[in-house]
């Protein structure tokens, strides 16, 4: 398989779009990518998105979206995996530079949320969990999370202000992202006085409803190198693992096992281990999940993942940032814009064009993605060379 | 919004809580399956589950799916039933606040969503406290 | 061949409203309530109980008792006056849920609060009739009252299920009677929510001709005196009605007190006096006999007289009392949850 670079990034202003359909929010970003790679045209394209059918009333959308960048018939792949959809887009896109099919391919992500009502948006994203024997019975998304949290509260003393602090942290870096949908920060004391989602979790504690694509350029490395001019970014590692639907079908539930089981595949590929991150964008859909998550990276050990915000060593300035950008909490999540917007930003961080949000000169950063909660994790290590 | 095979088809583990064992290697599965993904095996019998279990997690749903609004709150638990099989259910008859992880509890049939006012009624399995009533 | 009982049980819900708190919204006197109805409270149903939920769990009850393989039932009558569908009937969720489908006769029944004795008759007298092996008699409801009326008091929910057989018999039906008019006491038009009732009407000429009627026909049919019975149980609308209805047949208060559970279960209509059944039938001792009386506005009364045998001290524990039911670990609410679970706020229509 060739070596892969990413050597193009772009993403509009995430938030409640009202004004722009689907079809123009992907448009900019995906043309942004191009232009920012410095190619005219693309050979394959591959767009992540949870469900233009639910949300849109709109399949298809690979031809849909293809016609709109004016290369020809070339191939488009609507990818879905909840809301990892982005990532495993990615990984596709990888995938079909990597095997030689084509060499200058776009990956994408897509959501619009905001055309349906709430109560649709919500049925909408339930389908992420095991619709006859989980959301038969009444739980919701963010009750899936809570009872995690509950697990996780009670197994390792975790605290309520823990996952305050990853919001509080993800806000503070979102201030710093020009495109993020909410740009301003918060305090521990909002989170937990916000409204009551699902015990234990709080508005505050959850990422929002959003509208919003991202777009990346691959090309094989070989290639990029007369392309650009910008700092190289190789695909040092893609990995994809799943685990049972069902939450109540977990081995453990305080463990996200698909995301460590993607992240061993991604280490071994880049031949590193997480102390050689010098950042990563991860999956914090919920404070819980990112607290659970850097706990399968290997970041923080297993059940002391609440300790990592609070402690500042997860934060801008700390021994390992996650989530520079934001986050989902603060950028927002489009669901399967999402992971091409954290690839986005690992390039961009190792490019070091992140300006007051940069970490700082960094060689390897990790992207991790998730669908449901957990049932599906897609990770990915860049490497700037 | 459920249609009626999608909840006619679930009836005998929703109503009779029906799993299947495998013959090779006793693992249960609830709903059953076609293939055992412990020893591949393809041969299950027909097992029903025990109603009692412990509460391993829980939350209070206060911003509820449509077809639950006028319950919330309401709690939600993953309960580990005796034979070790865990099922995601709401947890009723008691106040949210004071459930605990640990708690026992046990599977009472409850009606669990309609379709609307002229749709058909979905029925099911909850936990309630398992008090000394019974 | 002695037919009859041979598994019983019973669901009460556990939740409660009591008088105090209904008469508290509408303005009325609560004390006279409580002294004129002889009732304190009622039972609730959540939202997520119904017929259907409050028979499944009666059933499995009675079967617990029976300890029979339920295939084996080969009919199903669930008589109620609050059925969850108009057209589909409650009996085939529960045969469902119990595993007595496919081979089983079943049909919902309706006559006011005496469904389910109704119910109880037909099966009964198809094991008789040695048309079925075992056949299933329940009385459920989850009544409504008009928001203010006196009916609100009182409607309340539960249900009895009770399994006929020849064979392990628990209660032998010794002898039944039944006695009907037309009667219009009590009522509901098709598509109305609320029932209608003739207020002073429903007791001389309604519940008492028909409860009186039966009773004093079954024993005189069966050649018996109240002194041959241990036990009495009546239709409970009120606490007073079926007190009064003992003492004009001549039964003294305290073989009627065991089965009268209206005062803290309010009226379960078609589970009423087969309710009051099951909790003497978790007490009674081999040989004791009891009568019973249902009524049903409209208007008629069931009579059976059940002798109780040896078998019954074996399985009295095998499933929950009704008594225990009712006065452990009640949860009470406040008017607003109560109009709430019982449907009786109007919202935005779906």
């Amino acid at each position: 398989m060739r070596d892969v670079a990413v050597i193009g990034v772009g993403m509009n202003r995430w938030g409640e779009l009202w004004e722009k359909s689907h079809r123009d929010i992907w448009t900019e970003a995906a043309l942004q990518a191009i232009a920012d790679a410095g190619v005219e045209r693309v050979e394959s394209m591959y767009v992540g998105c949870m469900s233009g059918g639910l949300f849109m009333g709109q399949e298809h959308l690979g031809p849909l979206l293809a016609e709109q960048l004016g290369c020809g018939p070339i191939p488009g792949t609507r990818v879905e995996s909840a809301c990892a959809s982005g990532g495993l887009s990615f990984r596709q896109a990888y995938f079909d530079v990597a095997s030689g099919a084509h060499d200058i391919v776009l990956a994408t992500g897509l959501e619009k949320m905001t055309d349906v009502d709430g109560a649709a948006a919500t049925y909408a994203l339930s389908t992420a969990a095991d619709q006859e024997y989980e959301c038969y019975q009444g739980i919701t998304f963010p009750g899936l999370y809570a009872m995690m949290a509950r697990a996780h509260m009670h197994r390792y003393g975790t605290t309520r202000r823990q996952l305050a602090d990853v919001a509080v942290k993800n806000h503070q870096h979102g201030s710093m992202n020009p495109l993020a949908q909410f740009q301003g920060k918060i305090t521990a004391e909002q989170v937990e006085t916000s409204v009551l989602v699902a015990d234990p979790l709080r508005i505050l504690d959850c990422s929002p409803i959003t509208d919003g694509a991202a777009a990346v350029v691959l090309a094989p490395v070989e290639m990029a190198k007369k392309l650009t001019r910008k700092p190289l970014v190789r695909v040092a590692a893609s990995a994809h693992a799943t685990d049972h639907m069902a939450l109540h079908d977990r081995n453990d539930l305080c463990w996200i096992e698909s995301t460590a089981v993607a992240a061993r595949s991604a280490y071994e590929q880049a031949g590193i281990g997480p102390a050689k991150l010098s950042f990563c964008e991860v999956h914090d859909c919920f404070t819980i999940a990112e607290v659970m998550v850097i706990e399968a990276l290997g970041i923080a050990e297993k059940g002391k993942g609440g300790e990592a915000a609070s402690s500042g060593r997860t934060a801008l300035g700390g021994a390992i940032p996650v989530n520079p950008s934001g986050g989902l909490k603060s950028k927002g999540h489009p669901v399967g814009a999402t992971g091409i917007a954290q690839i986005r930003e690992a390039v961009m961080q190792l490019r070091e064009e992140c300006g007051p949000r940069q970490v700082g000169k960094a060689r390897y950063g990790l992207t991790q993605n998730m669908g449901g909660t957990g049932a599906s994790s897609v990770v990915h290590i860049f490497e700037r060379i | 919004m459920i249609g009626t095979a999608r909840y006619w088809r679930e009836v005998p583990q929703r109503y009779r809580y029906e799993a299947a064992q495998c013959t090779k290697c006793d693992k249960i599965y609830f709903p059953p399956r076609l293939l055992c993904a412990k020893c591949r095996g393809r041969e299950f019998k027909k097992t029903i589950l025990p109603h009692d279990g412990t509460v391993e997690t829980f939350t209070v749903i206060r911003v509820a799916p449509s077809s639950f609004t006028d319950e919330a709150p309401y709690a939600v638990g993953i309960v580990k039933l005796s034979n070790g099989v865990r099922l995601t259910t709401q947890i009723v008859d008691c106040d949210p606040e004071k459930l605990r992880i640990g708690d026992r509890v046990r599977l009472e049939f409850r009606r669990i969503q309609q379709d609307g006012e002229s749709g058909i009624l979905c029925y099911g399995y909850k936990f309630v406290p398992d008090t000394a009533r019974a | 061949m002695d037919v009859g009982i041979v598994g019983f049980g019973s669901y009460v819900p556990r939740h409660r409203i009591k008088v105090e708190e209904i008469a508290r919204i509408w303005g009325a006197d609560a004390p006279a309530y409580k002294k004129g109805l002889m009732l304190r409270e009622k039972s609730v149903p959540t939202p997520d109980q119904d017929t259907i939920t409050m028979s499944v769990e009666a059933s499995r009850h009675a079967l617990r008792r029976a300890g029979i393989d339920p295939a084996k039932i080969g009919a199903i009558y669930i008589g109620s006056e609050s059925h969850p569908y108009a057209v589909k009937p409650s009996g085939t969720v529960v045969a469902e849920a119990i595993g007595a489908t496919p081979e089983i006769h079943c049909a919902d029944l309706e006559f006011a609060c005496k469904a389910g004795s109704e119910g109880m008759f037909i099966a009964m007298s198809l094991v008789k009739a040695q048309q079925v092996e075992y056949a299933l008699g329940i009385g459920a409801d989850t009544s409504q009252g008009a928001p203010g009326d006196a009916l609100e008091y009182s409607a309340s929910a539960g249900a009895a299920a009770f399994l006929f057989g020849a064979s392990k018999v628990l209660a032998v039906c010794e002898d039944s009677y039944s006695y009907m008019t037309d009667t219009p006491d009590f009522w509901r038009r098709e598509y109305q929510f609320y029932p209608r009732h003739a207020g002073r009407f429903t007791g001389e000429p309604a519940y008492f001709k028909h409860v009186l009627a039966c009773g004093r026909g079954l024993m005189e049919k069966a050649g018996a005196t109240p002194d041959d019975f241990d036990w009495v149980v009546f239709h409970q609308p009120n606490g007073k009605f079926p007190m009064r209805a003992a003492q004009e047949l001549g039964f003294p208060k305290e073989k009627v007190e065991q089965g009268w559970l209206c005062p803290t279960l309010g009226n379960t209509y078609s589970g009423s006096s087969p309710m009051g059944l099951a909790a003497i039938l978790d007490v009674a001792k081999p040989g004791d006999r009891i009568l019973m009386v249902s009524y049903g506005s409209g208007a008629g009364s069931d009579g059976f007289i059940w002798r109780v045998t040896g078998e019954i001290t074996r399985v009295q524990g095998l499933a929950p009392h009704t008594r225990a039911q009712l006065e452990n670990d009640p949860i009470y609410l406040d008017y607003g949850t109560y109009a709430k679970f019982r449907g009786k706020i109007r919202k935005l229509s779906a």
